[in-house]
């Protein structure tokens, strides 16, 4: 019951943040309902036991990239207030929540009316994981230890520990290839933001920029 | 009564159907950015709840890569913008057609 409850709570937040970024007309109150909103997703982390994801998730978006949102529309200073009566485009508001209800649509048909799923009725659990993926790409790391197998006083390891262990066994090579993605995305910055007549640079008086 | 993982399951397609609304009528990049981000959340609560119900940890493998691909695109994105907006701090998404060259 208090996890019905706890759900509850976080999926209002969830969805409450998200419908805040998409009706705000300032994008520092869009960022800050994103902020709210990542918290939803840390607590639902947090009540299927992958705590290590829960803390990763407040720290990278609700911190690193939430705060890069923020730092760019202050840079900017476009925390001006949009006016959301106009619509540019005549029919992109209506086009665009009917194409969203055909996605929500889609995916909840995909979801209720696809083939085996997870019930008693629907087979082993491991008929369930063969058809979701197609093969067998279990890692051998559960998420949940049985408690009869461990001996007295023992604790279950941490999700962390198996989360490193898939992550630095079958899958360091991707795990490479993140670092090499990471180098290129942060040159890829760097050249983009360039200024390219740096060297002779004329220093604006204070409060003179041009925005 | 209990929370399964169909519970979890339909409030990330909720998820993902309003950050794909939210992508579809607003113009403002910045703000269409977030709604991506709403995208990936929804995909990473889909992808730790299918790994507690066949009790992999590959799932919860799957959602780090997501945040790692997910801070490479938003650094990318971001100085996008930045590198737009210094000319035109009224940028609306119709404006990156400048990109075709």
């Amino acid at each position: 019951m208090v996890s019905v409850v706890v759900f509850a709570i976080a999926a209002t937040v969830v969805l409450g943040g998200a419908v805040g970024v998409i009706f705000s007309k300032n994008p520092v109150r869009a960022a800050l309902s994103l902020i709210a909103s990542f918290f939803g997703v840390a607590v639902l982390f947090v009540i299927q036991e992958a705590h290590f994801l829960a803390f990763v998730q407040v720290v990278v978006y609700a911190g690193a990239v939430v705060v890069l949102f923020l730092f760019v529309i202050m840079l900017l200073g476009v925390d001006k207030t949009e006016d959301l009566e106009v619509e540019p485009l005549a029919g992109q508001r209506s086009a665009g929540v009917l194409l969203g209800l055909c996605v929500l649509g889609l995916v909840l048909g995909g979801l209720f009316l696809s083939g085996p799923g997870f019930g008693e009725d629907a087979g082993t659990k491991t008929e369930g994981a063969v058809a979701l993926t197609g093969q067998q790409t279990q890692s051998g790391r559960p998420v949940r230890f049985d408690e009869s197998l461990l001996e007295e006083g023992e604790r279950p390891p941490a999700d962390v520990e198996g989360l490193a262990a898939d992550l630095f066994g079958r899958n360091v090579l991707a795990f490479e290839a993140t670092a090499l993605l990471l180098t290129i995305a942060t040159v890829g910055a760097v050249v983009l933001v360039r200024n390219k007549g740096a060297e002779g640079i004329e220093i604006d008086e204070p409060g003179t920029a041009t925005r | 009564m209990e929370v399964t993982e169909t519970w979890y399951l339909v409030l990330s397609a909720v998820l993902f159907a309003l950050g794909f609304t939210g992508l579809m009528i607003r113009r403002n990049p910045l703000v269409m950015f977030m709604c991506v981000e709403l995208m990936l959340n929804a995909v990473n609560i889909s992808f730790v709840a299918f790994s507690g119900v066949l009790n992999d940890i590959a799932g919860q493998t799957a959602v780090f890569f997501v945040l790692v691909v997910a801070a490479a695109e938003v650094v990318v994105g971001l100085s996008l913008v930045v590198a737009l907006m210094r000319r035109n701090a009224d940028l609306a998404s119709d404006d990156l057609s400048v990109l075709k060259g």
